[in-house]
Order: structure tokens, then C-alpha cells, then sequence
């Protein structure tokens, strides 16, 4: 078995653009799991017992189940009661709602970090309850969870390949179709691993970054 | 003869199985400086904080400037207070803490301005004026681009102070506010509490351990133990001559300990 650079250079723009949807998916992915975990934590909080109780147990139950029986889900049962949905907007559905269960988690400790004397000078200073959570608490609360985010966005990227499983044209879907159009494996297989690597590997010195300007808060 | 401005009437509360306050009441005037002593757990930071709606009530009524304060009287009824009237009522009452609780992600500009601005649509001119008025007579004037964490602790509880002045109370509380400070940052807050009762007419309820300052400063010294007050006077009265026997070994027990009277 040797590598064949010819054949790299072949497949690489087919490649590429797997990489565009590949980075598409993670960053919309990302930005809706840090909404929905938001909404998760916020829920959670809530003094209605059924929200919060239910809203808990919906991300326990997601949180317990597959993504990829998630993914089988949005994408192949949802039309069966007429929600029909182009698999990559399934597929960033489902990781923002997988990881967002996550992420609420990351919102939770944050914002449990808060020094009670906040909520209580808030309170004082006759702050509703909006703008104590707007100007008081969240600001406080995500710059020192920002580096947890970022770590579960990045193991958000790694898993991205499961799309290729509703037939989302990321890196994984592309590769393995070129793979199977030529029959060889190796270049193909091998650039993704490379692919990943190389993304990861810049999102830690990102994340490293983060870590030191976020990380801490100066009381 | 004036209202109180404060009327508490029997009020109860207890923390899980710990009765903090016993059926406790209490009438203050207006502009008066009321000073709450006792030994710990005695209920007086827990009335405080009452007052300020930190904590809720397991009984009794309390009027704050003729009005109820966890009640509403609707068509003749009291109901328990929705969070509007208690937003309503929280206007007339600011409180310092004993841990300042500055919010740390603003300037000492912003954490004076903020409330003003969000809760009384205050203009950011306007309230910056006030503002640097009020850093000003806290001494302060010189560090409101600086963030909380670049002060000293005395320097934060009287941004503190300035920052429950911004939103002009009628009622101040000071919860031991000297309690957190090192004993050479102590006197600098003192100063600015004495300024405060010789220049304005607010109603002001300090509970401290530094009985000096107490005797001074008190028009009305409260004795608490066991969640009642067992003993109220004119300052000279309580600490020179207490009646009661748990009043006489409190202070004993705080002379040992180092404070001055």
C-alpha cells in the first residue's frame, strides 16, 4: 500500500469543502448549545416547579441517550409526523440540543459561583430581575466558564463525523464517499485525521488563551 | 409628636429549628440613629436584613413610612406583597454590608451609577453627577475609573456607602460595616457615617461591634439577645449603666475582649 500525493491533491478541494461544513456545523452547533444550556440553567432555576422539573428531566433524558439516536431521530422519525428538516439543519439541532444538556451544567456552576452577596446587593441596590441577571450575575457568571465552553465545543467538532450518518456532506461524509468512488482509503481517511488534528490542536492554544484571560476574576 | 418610620410589630422567624427572632418589635423615629448591639445570633443583622427584604417573615407585620412592608391592603384586606410593592417600598431603604458586595465586573463609577440608571431611568449625565458628588463626600472622588478589586477595604465599603446613597433612602442600614476591615481602615468609614448623620436627616440602623462608635453615634441603643431586645436607652444609659444582668456581662465580656466604650 503506498500514498499516492496525486491522488491527495485530486480530492483535496472535494475535502475541503467538507471541512467548510464540517466548521459550519461545529459553530452553529456551538452557538445554539450555548443558548439552549442557558435556557436549560435558567429553566432549572425557575421557581415554577414544573418547569424546572421537567426542563431537568428533558436533559437528563438527552443527556442518557445517544447522539447519534438523536440524530436517527430529528432526521429520519420527525418527518413521520411532518417535520421535515434538510439534514444539516438536523444535524445542528441535534448538537446543540445534545450539548447544550452540557452546557446548561457549565451555566449551573457558573452562575452558582456568583457570591450570594450579589444576588443580595442587587436586591438592595432594587435591581428587578432581568437587569440583576443582565448586569449583575451573567457578567460575572461566563467569563470564568468560557474555557469549559470552549472545551465542550471542541469535543462538539470531534464528533461532528456522526452527521455523516444523515447524510451531511461534512469532512467525514466527503472523504468516505471519494473513498468509496476510487477504493482506496488511505489518503482519505488519513486527511481527515489530519484535518482534525490540525483544527484541534489550534482550538487548544485558543483554549489555553482563553483559559488565562477569562479563567479568573479579580474580586 | 411624628410617626415612626419604621414599625415593627411581633415579628418571628426562625432558620430551620433556630428561633432568630422571637415576637420582635420595635418603633423608630424619623432621623433617628439607632444602634443594635448583642452577642451573635442575637437577631440584630437578621432584622436588618428584614428590612432590606433579604430574608422573609414567619409572623407579624412591619410599617416602613406609614405603609406595610410584606404586606398589601387591598379593599380593606392585607395580602402577602407582590414583588411590585416590595420593589416600591425597597426605594425608600438602602443597606451596606458587611462584605461591601461592590459588584467587581464595574468601576466604582458604574457601581454608584447602575442602580439610579436601571431603576429610576436616572440620565447617564445626571446620574454621574450625583455620582461624583457623593465619591466626593466619601472621599473618593479620585478613584471612580478605578475597579473594585484595585481598593482598599475601606476604600470599597465607602464606595459601598456611596453607591446606597445614589438611590436616596429615606432608612439607611449598616450591617457591620467595620466587621470586615483591618483596624487601620476602620476609622476612615467612621468618618464617613459621622458626616452622613450630622449632614443629612436620614433614619439610620447600624448594627456594629464597635461600641466607641455606638455610644457616639446612637441617639437610641438597642440590646439583643435571643432574638428579643431585652434592653433600649439613650447610649449613656446602656453602656453605663445597663439594668439588666445579660446586658451588664455582654459588655463585660466585650471590654475584655478589647473594644473601647
Amino acid at each position: 500500500m503506498d500514498w499516492d500525493w496525486n491522488f491527495v491533491w485530486e480530492i483535496m478541494p472535494t475535502l475541503i469543502q467538507g471541512v467548510k461544513i464540517t466548521i459550519l456545523a461545529t459553530v452553529l452547533g456551538s452557538i445554539l448549545a450555548a443558548i439552549v444550556g442557558l435556557g436549560i440553567a435558567l429553566a432549572r432555576r425557575s421557581e415554577n416547579r414544573f418547569v424546572a422539573r421537567g426542563v431537568g428531566w428533558f436533559a437528563e433524558f438527552i443527556r442518557g441517550t445517544p447522539l447519534l439516536v438523536q440524530l436517527y431521530f430529528i432526521f429520519y422519525v420527525l418527518p413521520d409526523i411532518g417535520i421535515l428538516l434538510p439534514p444539516l439543519v438536523a444535524g445542528v439541532i441535534g448538537l446543540g440540543l445534545h450539548y447544550g444538556t452540557y452546557t446548561a451544567e457549565v451555566y449551573r456552576a457558573g452562575i452558582d459561583n456568583v457570591p450570594r452577596g450579589q444576588w443580595e446587593a442587587a436586591k438592595a441596590c432594587n435591581l428587578n430581575g432581568r437587569h440583576t441577571w443582565t448586569h449583575i450575575i451573567l457578567p460575572q457568571a461566563i467569563p470564568p466558564m468560557i474555557p469549559a465552553l470552549a472545551n465542550y465545543f471542541i469535543a462538539m467538532f470531534k464528533e461532528t463525523p456522526l452527521l455523516s450518518a444523515i447524510t451531511v456532506l461534512e469532512l467525514m461524509n466527503q472523504a468516505k464517499s471519494v473513498a468509496n468512488t476510487y477504493y482506496r482509503y488511505i489518503e482519505p481517511m488519513t486527511l481527515v485525521g489530519a484535518f482534525f488534528l490540525v483544527i484541534s490542536l489550534c482550538s487548544v492554544v485558543l483554549l489555553r488563551w482563553l483559559e488565562h484571560r477569562y479563567g479568573r476574576i479579580e474580586r | 409628636m411624628p410617626a415612626p418610620i419604621i414599625k415593627v410589630d411581633a415579628i418571628s422567624k426562625s432558620f430551620g429549628s433556630f428561633k432568630v427572632l422571637d415576637g420582635l418589635s420595635m418603633q423608630v423615629m424619623p432621623g433617628e440613629k439607632l444602634a443594635l448591639i448583642g452577642p451573635s445570633g442575637s437577631g440584630k443583622t437578621t432584622i436588618l436584613r428584614i428590612l432590606m427584604t433579604l430574608e422573609k417573615i414567619d409572623g407579624g407585620h412591619i410599617q416602613v413610612d406609614g405603609e406595610q412592608l410584606y404586606h398589601m391592603e387591598r379593599n380593606g384586606q392585607l395580602l402577602p406583597a407582590d414583588e411590585r410593592h416590595l420593589a416600591r417600598m425597597r426605594q425608600k431603604i438602602g443597606m451596606v454590608f458587611q462584605l461591601f458586595n461592590l459588584f467587581p465586573h464595574k468601576c466604582v463609577m458604574d457601581n454608584v451609577t447602575l442602580a439610579p440608571m436601571l431603576t429610576k431611568r436616572v440620565a447617564r449625565a445626571a446620574a454621574e453627577k450625583r455620582a461624583m458628588e457623593l465619591l466626593d463626600m466619601v472621599g473618593l472622588a479620585d478613584k471612580a475609573k478605578a475597579m473594585p478589586a484595585q481598593l482598599s477595604g475601606g476604600q470599597k465599603q465607602r464606595v459601598a456607602i456611596a453607591r446606597a446613597l445614589a438611590l436616596s433612602p429615606k432608612i439607611m442600614l449598616f450591617d457591620e460595616v467595620t466587621s470586615a476591615l483591618d483596624p487601620e481602615l476602620v476609622e476612615e468609614v467612621l468618618n464617613v457615617m459621622r458626616k452622613l448623620a450630622a449632614e443629612t436627616d436620614m433614619t439610620m440602623l447600624l448594627v456594629t461591634h464597635e461600641m466607641g462608635f455606638a455610644h457616639d453615634f446612637a441617639d437610641r441603643v438597642l440590646f439583643f439577645d435571643r432574638g428579643r431586645i431585652v434592653e433600649e436607652g439613650k447610649p449613656d444609659e446602656i453602656f453605663r449603666h445597663p439594668k439588666q444582668e445579660r446586658t451588664q456581662s455582654f459588655l463585660k465580656k466585650i471590654i475584655a475582649a478589647g473594644h473601647r466604650v
